[in-house]
């Protein structure tokens, strides 16, 4: 018998089956509190903590709720405290250093540590003053907290130099370097002790306690004596609940709200620099410091530990921040030359870490904050008459007197904000950067040192260049050699050359992975593109261009911390994808001697094929040490080579040549010596170039994908002549590599070098670990035998006498995106397809099963992972199939997927809404709205309605006639992406239910523009919970690695269900490398979803669902036993009701009537919902008769049980053999649920709409008008969401008459003040507003003016925050004074005054009014379709032009500007207004109206049509089909 | 890069076929050629389908949406590499299949199917005399391959391609088996057949014509002289109504009798037809319903007969697809009319021949039909007359067109020791290999009576089975294995 623990179970962050705690990821918010003179007070400390409680919503709680996820504090040293509790003298303040230990509780461990700390203090000189206990009162900890509570002491230390003893600064790098030491010598001998901070300057208390409780635990904090004139504070929000101390903030220097999307690149590039690294500030060889980057800590943490590096090596802090957080300098024109080649200059040091983040620091004097360069976390400032500034994630964090605060603002996107308590200011952003960049003259060494690639002389010989054969055989021969496919040509690089753009694509992917293709795949294809998503946002790299950036420098690096006029001799690459004539400049670079520095050297990267793997590896042993020869003797660029491959010789795959060279110089610790260009013969797609560059390209040359299209240009292929398409191609190739970066929210090229930013799926884990190292490959795969096999067929089939491919066929035909009888397996082939149509449209079971059988044969032949899994009969015993719960419950866990009304047509749509109606189950709206017409029928509503990214559709009526509400977070086919709908498609019909018009295409963004973090997420559902408190909340996310911890973090932002979805899922739309490159199949989500849930305690309170090309019976109980509990189903009942797998969706043209609007194709829909009902009928069945044979009676009774899967015994080829699937099969040990067994976990109870709702009795029972008055904290959230919700419930979309609920409120509302408010809703707050105001206004009216104590011009501060009337669709705001970034986002029938909006203004708007009347941010009007903005004073260089013109305000649109600014003027008071109308009518001619040209043309048609008494909607399509 | 509305844009358009008056006063093919613009608007309404059934339909696996783009863009250098690349003879199949690929094809699920037949003839007329690409190197392996048609021709060039060294056997006196003598030249003119043996000799391909094996050289001593051997005798044995009163009397034929006559004269290789089975001045009598049959009845008229009755068993088809009985893609049961039905003569269905009545003078006069309704028990087929409904019809010659019972070559087979299966036709393994070592099937003699695209599909197939059992490099294009089917309910 095994002893039994009667220990709690504790759970650990170990890696264990697919969970790995490197994916877990933290959001927060943060605040700092500080006095401008430098006052030290405990007020400051107080109103810290006071602060901190009030972000508690932006935190989040463990399984337990008195478990938090972390929270903190950092003060300036409070010495005079200090010096009254040890019990042992303490030099002058500022001459010793301290800080709080957590240490091993265990004393012998503690021992252990405190002795390797004696130790390092002794070697480095520092002497011991020292140790307090330092008192804690953790008796309201939770169980988890507690179990993993160190011990905590307090270490004081001293040092001299030169016999005076330390202070400050020079101190604190002592302290640095005890510390480290410390910390790697004890977390290596197993007892770690880990310093929260260890400074002269600052201390930090932290801990894994929740905002309220970090006062309570450590009593220090309540101490009077306690003072400080800097508090900075955070919250957490982690994806997990493992016990981490350490994990909580502030670090350091830091705390950070957000993500580092870059950071594998930024830790690898850091490690490279580690050789070259000198400081003559910090004492000694740094080599005993090393790593910088503490491994296996989180991307704050490493964040700060260069941060830090940075600073104690000589630079400031705000210098140090800036050069890690760049902003956006590269576009914009507007910007300080000398700040520029500020940035210019720092740039050729170190790549950005780029965001999502906001990142507050401090060194004990000043204390400051700054965004990135998406700007996308919020955060608000304030200063008071008394100088005491604030600062917070969100306005409203301390209850101040209105009439004490003289100013208020926001952090911006790139700028600084800077409290200098030493100075007793300010520093504005500009000065900030104005005094760094004067430090040197950063633009003469940038002259001197900078090249550009177009001034490299062109060759003085044709060196290394193609002699261009013309030789038609040579060239398939080569292109046989690389496995270019004839369907490649037709549908990747035809497309490309002719229109410069990646191709589009529509429905699902179905073809096995590349581990189980039985064809010889490219190594680039074992790797997927990960993608943002809930923790970071994807960016929107067209709309929002400016912020990206393709161009980089390349050349060796020097010492990171002694920069001068030599760091940055580099070359400037102005696009990663360059052609033959370029790598010519490139080789002969040095050819004249002008550029000594800049030897380029070509490497070789064939090898004999005959030596097979073992010629691989040897080559690639050859070749590194061949590359270490040359930087040795100079080079500083490689250009990597695959060229010139004979009848012996065959290329080493480019990616496994950049990656091998790539991981042996960081290694080497010379990676940063040299720049890696590939000349590459098997690059031709994207995605492609986006491994490349990920492993570490500088640059890539794909040299046979340039000469084919010149070919096929030259022999009348392609409708453009060769140099033409050549430039396409290559246009289309940056494009896509930007939008592959922006999936993972990456602005710039420099950052996304190296960053590895995919998951291998099907690779030998040691291959991995040697050549990829750092990424993920959890399913094993391949290694160099499959690898050589997969080269050698490949050459086998150009030089080898293969007689088939004599006779006519000249390449492979492909079918990867189209079926071929000799291409790729696809599971939906003429017979699946065939047979899944008959068998449900003649009701034949029998029919169906031979379906079924033949899809799960193709599944076991590789056309999917579950295809390989047995499962096991025989372990339980079977039961008796009368017993088995009836198909009409298991129907009920199926729906439909989400497909937009627009995307398929009223018929296909509604066909599914009835079929899953009359089931029991649940049919999705998809996002697009839904006909008011359906919406209150019960048999054709849709019972999921979706909410996305663009919003199309989402009022308050829709939101209250649901059953279920889903947030897409991403979609299989295209994770990170957003979405068009060109104006063609958008017909009438669809343009009423999407309150667009039509004819006018439409965007979704690829973020939702309320969702940048874990915590915005969290706030979305509470919105949607506060409008429809019964609905189920839903949220969609993509198979990939670490989303089984983003599901944790989803849980505990209290979602019902969980929807794991496949990469393979269907789209109308999507690129084609995302269709096949990007996200994982769902057995590895769902697997994972399923172990981190379970292990984190958090199974039992979410429903998991999923779906993904789900098929048959089999492939519903394997979803089942790995852990779902819902299924959907989208292709398969497309396909019941008609579809034929045309993959035109994308065109408008499907032939069956389902993905069209075009009424003569929609006449040949031929779905009934009776097909749709078999189908789902047939399967429950099926599903019965599995679950008999495995021995449950239920579904539920299997859920979770992935014991009874195996891994078939011989995956059945050679490819597969490598495979091993264990890993999906693990079962937490766990004595929890494995499926959802609690009621849902809500958190209404302190909604402040409670109390509306009692006081609108008379209105909401017949409509008398109300009038209330109350009082909001920014903890008050979603104000009037939750009375809307009831408005709509009883009165309909159309709500009341205007004004019936009248509702006055004094202070700072919380965020999401008056989302979903309908018609008859009037809020007017006096005070000031956070984030989200007016989120989907469906129809009320919203007046926010400061308090009228407020002593400032209200035209000049903040009143709002960021992304104010996202997806409203109608209603009205008024603002007296400024707001936040994004304004209006979206917005497609609000009517809005403010005073001034941040950078993004009427992003993607497509409908309503936007008056301006202040200053305009960077980049409005991007992706703006429809609406009308007038700006006052618009300074025209602001604007996004893409899609509007600008215009004078028309005769008719002044009446209208006028009667809004008088609106604006009699509800807010505003002075601006009351100027304007005074000038009256000089003023109009300041507006400017910024007029979308599309919507302007398609108004026009409408007009005249209406004129002419025609039908409008018959004009409009008319015009636009033709145009 | 396909127009996504072509389809919506045009009608299915066929070029008109020469005028009936004219054409049956002659043997030439009844299509004269198509104007390019016509073809390339037709390629235009392939929809370039992400499932292509049309592909699937055809058991060649033609690249049917690939060659269809190329022609729309008027690239019909390429077109023809394409369709090649699947199809060894496609100047035969755009002549005579039936193209189960336009009963497959994604648009004829609400509309008329993309004149795909059209297209691949035309890309084949006007891809020119097919130049002899024979292999580059030699194996030095001989491979025998009985019976010169479709199957063994395609067999035999996908061998010699590889670099075997081929000998087709072929009984009668010129090569191309059913091409050659079975189909009339209204179909399919001999020059074709001679243009591509031409091509397939220049491949090195070997022809012995009037070598009957199993006859004039034992089959045995065959595989012993050579490496492999490729049966691909067809299946011509024709089915008879031997059971029926009357049969024995003059003026009755099987279909295939009159149609070799026909086609020999036509050929040059007779003079005249033979008086028993001329049709000038005769009332014709045709049993059966299908391709024979309707080729028997072109014939008929060219030779000036009287009057024409074609007797179908079944009851008249629906003229469109019926969805229950025949959903899409699969082969629908339709009437189909050729153009030999244009050209003249009756049709009469749902009714079967009770006797053969005689002249008195031992000549047939009439045919005693009655109506019949057919069912299927236990599969097997009951054919049961309407009583009452009994009738004569005037039969000065009857035409025998009621299917094929397998192969002939039984002596071949008893000298191999094979044997044939109850269908008449010759088993192999999934290697296309017969119970005798070396000795491979192809072609109807494997199938039964089937269209020319699995004839060739099989030969091709055989031929790279072939070719693996010769240990050869690589392998060869295998579009069928012996066990495929097209895609049918059962």
């Amino acid at each position: 018998m095994a002893s039994a623990n009667l220990q709690p179970r504790r759970p650990s962050r170990r890696r264990q089956g697919l969970y790995d705690p490197a994916y877990e990821h933290d959001a927060c918010g943060f605040a700092f509190v500080a006095d401008l003179r430098g006052r030290r007070s405990h007020d400051i400390v107080a109103n810290g903590l006071a602060a901190l409680r009030r972000l508690d919503h932006r935190g989040a709680r463990g399984a337990e709720p008195d478990t938090g996820d972390g929270a903190g504090i950092l003060l300036q040293v409070p010495d005079a405290f200090y010096r009254e509790v040890v019990d042992f003298p303490l030099p002058p303040s500022g001459e010793y250093a301290t800080g709080l230990v957590f240490l091993p509780t265990a004393e012998a461990d503690e021992a252990r540590a405190v002795q390797v700390l004696q130790k390092y203090a002794q070697a480095e000189g520092a002497e011991i003053l020292g140790w307090r206990d330092v008192p804690v009162e953790p008796d309201d900890l939770g169980a988890t907290a507690e179990a993993a509570r160190p011990r905590i002491r307090q270490l004081f230390l001293s040092a001299h130099r030169d016999g005076a003893r330390l202070a400050g600064l020079d101190l604190d790098r002592v302290a640095f370097c005890v510390r480290k030491q410390v910390e790697r010598e004890t977390r290596e001998r197993g007892v770690a002790a880990y310093f929260p901070s260890l400074s002269a300057r600052t201390v930090v208390y932290k801990g894994m306690l929740t905002p309220q409780q970090l006062g309570s635990f450590y009593p220090d904090l309540r101490d009077p004596r306690v003072r400080s004139a800097i508090a900075l504070v955070h919250s957490r929000f982690s994806t997990n609940t493992f016990p981490s101390w350490p994990l909580a903030h502030p670090y350091r220097f830091v705390a950070h709200n957000g993500e580092i999307n870059t950071i594998r690149g930024n830790r690898n590039w850091m490690a490279a620099r580690e050789a070259l690294l000198n400081s003559h500030l910090i004492p000694g060889d740094l080599r005993r410091l090393l790593p910088v980057c503490t491994p296996g800590a989180s991307d704050s943490a490493n964040f700060d530990e260069v941060l830090e590096l940075l600073h104690l090596a000589g630079r400031s802090l705000p210098h140090a921040v800036l050069m890690m957080i760049p902003e956006a300098w590269e576009n914009d024109p507007d910007m300080d030359p000398a700040v520029r080649a500020f940035y210019r200059f720092h740039a050729c040091l170190m790549e950005p870490w780029d965001g999502p983040a906001a990142v507050a620091f401090s060194d004990g004097t000043v204390v400051g904050a700054v965004l990135d360069r998406n700007g996308l976390r919020p955060g608000r400032w304030w200063r008071t008459s008394d100088d005491l500034v604030v600062l917070a994630s969100e306005a409203g964090v301390l209850d101040l007197d209105p009439a004490s605060v003289v100013a208020k603002g926001r952090l911006r996107p790139g700028r600084m904000f800077l409290v200098d308590t030493a100075a007793g200011r300010i520093v504005s952003d500009e000065e900030i950067k104005a005094e760094l960049a004067a430090a040197h003259p950063y633009q003469e060494w940038l002259d001197a040192g900078l090249t550009h690639l177009a001034d490299l002389p062109a060759p003085a010989h044709v060196g290394g260049r193609p002699a261009r054969r013309g030789d038609a055989e040579s060239l398939v021969r080569r292109q046989q050699m690389f496995g270019y496919t004839e369907e490649e040509f037709k549908l990747l690089l035809g497309p490309m050359a002719r229109d410069g753009a990646e191709p589009v694509g529509s429905m699902g992917t179905d073809t096995p992975i590349s581990p189980l293709s039985r064809r010889p795949r490219l190594l680039y294809d074992y790797l997927h593109q990960l993608f943002a998503q809930v923790t970071n946002p994807p960016l929107d790299a067209i709309r929002e261009e400016l912020v990206t950036s393709l161009s980089m420098t390349i050349g060796p690096e020097g010492n990171l911390l002694e920069p001068g006029p030599a760091s940055c001799r580099q070359i400037v690459l102005p696009y990663p994808v360059i052609d033959n004539d370029e790598l010519a400049r490139i080789l002969a670079i040095n050819e004249d001697g002008d550029r000594p520095g800049f030897r380029a050297v070509r490497i070789c990267g064939l090898y004999r094929v005959r030596d097979g793997a073992a010629g691989i590896r040897s080559r690639l042993v050859e070749i590194c040490r061949r590359v270490s020869e040359v930087i040795e003797e100079g080079a500083r660029i490689l250009v990597l080579s695959d060229r010139g491959a004979t009848a012996d010789l065959a290329p080493i795959p480019s990616l496994l040549l950049t990656a091998a060279v790539h991981q042996h110089l960081v290694r080497e610790q010379t990676r940063t010596q040299v720049a890696l260009v590939v000349e590459s013969g098997d690059c031709r797609e994207v995605h492609h170039v986006a491994v490349l560059i990920g492993y570490g390209a500088a640059a890539v040359n794909p040299y046979l994908a340039l000469e084919s299209i010149e070919h096929m240009a030259a022999t009348g292929a392609l409708p453009v002549p060769p140099a033409t398409a050549v430039r396409n191609y290559v246009t289309a190739l940056g494009k896509g590599l930007l939008k592959i970066m922006s999936k993972m929210g990456i602005s710039t090229v420099s950052s996304y070098c190296g960053a590895q930013v995919f998951e291998a799926i099907g690779l030998d884990p040691t291959l991995v670990e040697r050549y990829f190292t750092g990424t993920a490959s959890r399913i094993g795969g391949i290694g160099l035998e499959g690898i050589h096999a997969e080269v050698a067929a490949r050459h086998a089939r150009a030089y080898g006498a293969d007689p088939g491919e004599r006779a006519h066929r000249r390449l492979d035909p492909g079918g990867e995106y189209q079926w071929r009888r000799d291409g790729e397996l696809h599971l939906f082939n003429p017979e699946t397809v065939f047979l899944l149509q008959h068998a449900t449209r003649s009701r034949q079971y029998e029919v169906f099963r031979r379906y079924t059988s033949t899809v799960d044969s193709l599944a076991a032949a590789g056309g999917s992972l579950r295809g390989l899994f047995q499962l096991r009969e025989g372990v339980r015993p079977p039961v008796p199939l009368d017993e088995v719960e009836p198909a009409s419950s298991i129907v009920r866990r199926f729906s439909t997927g989400a497909m937009s009304y627009g995307s398929i047509s009223a018929e296909a749509h509604e066909t599914l809404a009835i079929a899953m109606n009359r089931l029991g189950g649940r049919s999705n709206s998809g996002e697009g709205g839904e006909d008011p017409d359906r919406l209150y029928d019960p048999m054709r509503r849709s019972a999921v309605k979706q909410i996305a990214s663009g919003r199309f559709g989402v009022t308050t009526e829709y939101l209250v006639n649901a059953t279920d509400l889903q947030i897409k977070m991403a979609q299989g086919a295209k994770p990170g992406e957003g979405g068009q709908l060109p104006g063609a498609k958008v017909w009438p019909w669809i343009a009423r239910t999407r309150h667009a018009t039509p004819g006018v295409g439409l965007i979704s963004p690829p973020p939702h523009h309320d969702i940048y973090s874990i915590e915005d997420l969290a706030q979305l559902i509470y919105d949607l919970r506060n409008v429809n408190p019964t609905a189920r909340v839903h949220v969609k996310l993509v198979a990939e690695v670490g989303v089984g911890t983003v599901a944790a973090g989803v849980a505990k932002a209290k979602a019902d269900v969980i929807l794991i979805s496949g990469h393979d899922g269907g789209t109308g739309a999507s690129p084609l490398n995302s269709l096949k490159h990007a996200g994982a199949p769902w057995e590895l989500g769902l697997a994972e979803t399923q172990q981190t849930l379970l292990r984190n305690n958090l199974r039992d309170r979410v429903t998991v669902q999923v779906d993904g090309q789900l098929k048959t019976g089999r492939d519903v109980v394997v979803a089942a036993l790995l852990g779902a509990e819902e299924y959907g189903f989208a292709t398969a009942p497309l396909i019941v009701s008609g579809c034929v797998m045309m993959r035109v969706c994308h065109l408008d043209t499907c032939p069956v009537g389902i993905a069209t609007q075009n009424p003569e194709l929609r006449a040949r829909f031929t779905g009934k919902p009776e097909f749709v009902e078999n189908f789902f009928l047939f399967l429950a069945e099926e599903v019965r008769e599995w679950l008999a044979r495995l021995g449950f009676r239920s579904l539920d009774e299997a859920i979770g049980h992935a014991e009874l899967l195996d891994v078939r015994p011989a995956v059945d080829h050679w490819k597969g053999r490598g495979l091993d699937l264990s890993a999906l099969l693990h079962v937490p040990e766990t004595s929890g649920p494995r499926r959802r067994t609690s009621a849902p976990r809500h958190d209404l109870d302190g909604a402040l709409d409670h109390e509306l709702i009692a006081a609108c009795g008379p209105a909401l029972a017949d409509g008398t008008p109300v009038r209330v008055r109350r009082a909001v904290r920014n903890e008050h959230r979603s104000v009037g969401a939750m009375l809307g919700g009831e408005v709509t419930r009883r009165f309909g979309g159309k709500g009341l008459p205007d004004d019936t609920i009248e509702v006055t409120l004094h202070g700072t509302a919380g965020q999401s003040f008056g989302a979903f408010v309908p018609a008859g809703v009037t809020l007017r707050l006096y005070g000031d507003a956070n984030d989200y105001v007016g989120k989907g206004l469906s129809g009320g009216r919203l007046v926010i003016r400061p308090d009228p104590a407020a002593p400032f011009a209200a035209e000049e501060h903040i009143i709002a925050g960021n992304t104010i009337l996202y997806g409203a669709t109608g209603g009205e705001l008024y603002c007296r004074g400024r707001v936040g970034e994004r304004f209006a986002v979206r917005n497609s029938g609000a009517v809005a005054v403010v005073e001034g909006v941040g950078d993004h203004g009427c992003e993607y708007m497509t409908g309503g009014r936007v008056v301006v009347l202040g200053p305009i941010g960077r980049n409005f009007a991007a992706g703006m379709s429809g609406g009308v903005a007038f700006v006052w004073r618009l300074d025209p260089a602001l604007v996004n032009r893409g899609l509007v013109d600008l215009e004078p305000v028309s005769p008719s649109e002044r009446l209208e500007l006028r009667d809004l600014i008088e609106r604006h003027h009699e509800e807010t008071g505003s002075v601006v207004a009351a100027r304007l109308l005074a000038r009256w009518p000089a003023a109009v001619e300041e507006f400017t109206a910024v007029v979308p040209r599309e919507y302007r043309r398609v108004t026009k048609i409408m007009q005249a049509a209406e004129a002419a008494g025609r039908d409008v909607d018959t004009a409009v399509m008319a015009e636009v089909l033709q145009g | 890069m396909a127009d996504p509305t072509g389809f919506l844009k045009y009608p299915r358009r066929l070029p008109p076929r020469r005028p009936v008056p004219v054409r049956i006063r002659d043997w030439r093919e009844v299509y004269p050629p198509a104007p390019d613009d016509l073809v390339r608007e037709q390629a235009t309404r392939c929809m370039d389908c992400g499932i292509p059934f049309c592909h699937d339909g055809c058991p060649l696996g033609n690249r049917i949406p690939d060659w269809n783009d190329l022609v729309r863009g008027g690239d019909w250098e390429a077109a023809a590499e394409v369709l090649h690349a699947t199809n060894n003879f496609p100047e035969f199949t755009g002549r005579l299949c039936p193209a189960p690929c336009e009963a497959a094809c994604v648009l004829g699920i609400n509309q008329a199917p993309v004149t795909i037949k059209q297209v691949e003839v035309e890309i084949a007329n006007r891809a020119g005399p097919p130049a002899p690409r024979p292999g580059r190197s030699r194996t030095g392996r001989r491979v025998a391959v009985v019976g010169s048609g479709p199957a063994g021709l395609a067999a035999a060039q996908q061998l010699a391609r590889a670099g075997h060294e081929v000998t087709v056997y072929e009984r009668d006196d010129a090569p191309g088996g059913l091409l050659r003598y079975g189909i009339p030249d209204f179909k399919l003119e001999k020059h074709h057949v001679d243009r591509r043996l031409a091509q397939l000799r220049g491949e090195g391909v070997r022809f012995e014509t009037g070598v009957h094996v199993g006859v004039d050289l034992s089959a045995a001593r065959l595989r012993a002289e050579h490496d492999a051997v490729l049966l691909a005798c067809g299946a011509l044995r024709g089915r008879d109504l031997t059971a029926t009163p009357g049969r024995s009397l003059a003026g009755i034929h099987l279909a295939m009798e009159h149609l070799v006559a026909a086609n020999r004269v036509v050929a040059g290789k007779a003079h005249g037809f033979p008086p028993s089975l001329d049709a000038a001045g005769r009332h014709v009598v045709i049993v059966g319903g299908g391709d024979t049959a309707a080729d028997c009845l072109g014939v008929a008229h060219r030779q000036g007969a009287a009057s024409v009755t074609q007797l179908d068993l079944y009851p008249r088809p629906p003229e469109e697809r019926d969805l229950d009985r025949d959903p899409w893609p699969t082969w629908p049961w339709i009437l189909r009319t050729y153009p030999a039905h244009e050209e003249g003569g009756e049709r009469v269905f749902a009714v079967a021949v009770q006797a053969f009545v005689g002249d008195g003078a031992g000549r047939v006069r009439a045919v005693r039909i009655a109506e019949v309704t057919v069912a299927r028990r236990d599969g097997r087929r009951l054919v049961t007359p309407v009583p009452g409904t009994e009738r004569e019809l005037r039969a000065d010659l009857v035409l025998l067109a009621i299917g094929f019972e397998g192969t002939d070559a039984g002596p071949a087979l008893a000298q191999l020791g094979l044997s044939v299966t109850d269908r008449g036709t010759v088993d192999c393994g999934p290697d296309w290999q017969t119970g005798a070592d070396g000795v491979f099937v192809a072609g109807d003699m494997h199938r039964g009576a089937s269209l020319i695209v699995w004839a060739i599909a099989e030969g091709r197939a055989a031929a790279a089975a072939i070719h693996a059992y010769l240990g050869g490099e690589g392998r060869l294009p295998a579009p069928v294995t012996p066990a495929a089917r097209p895609l049918a309910l059962r």
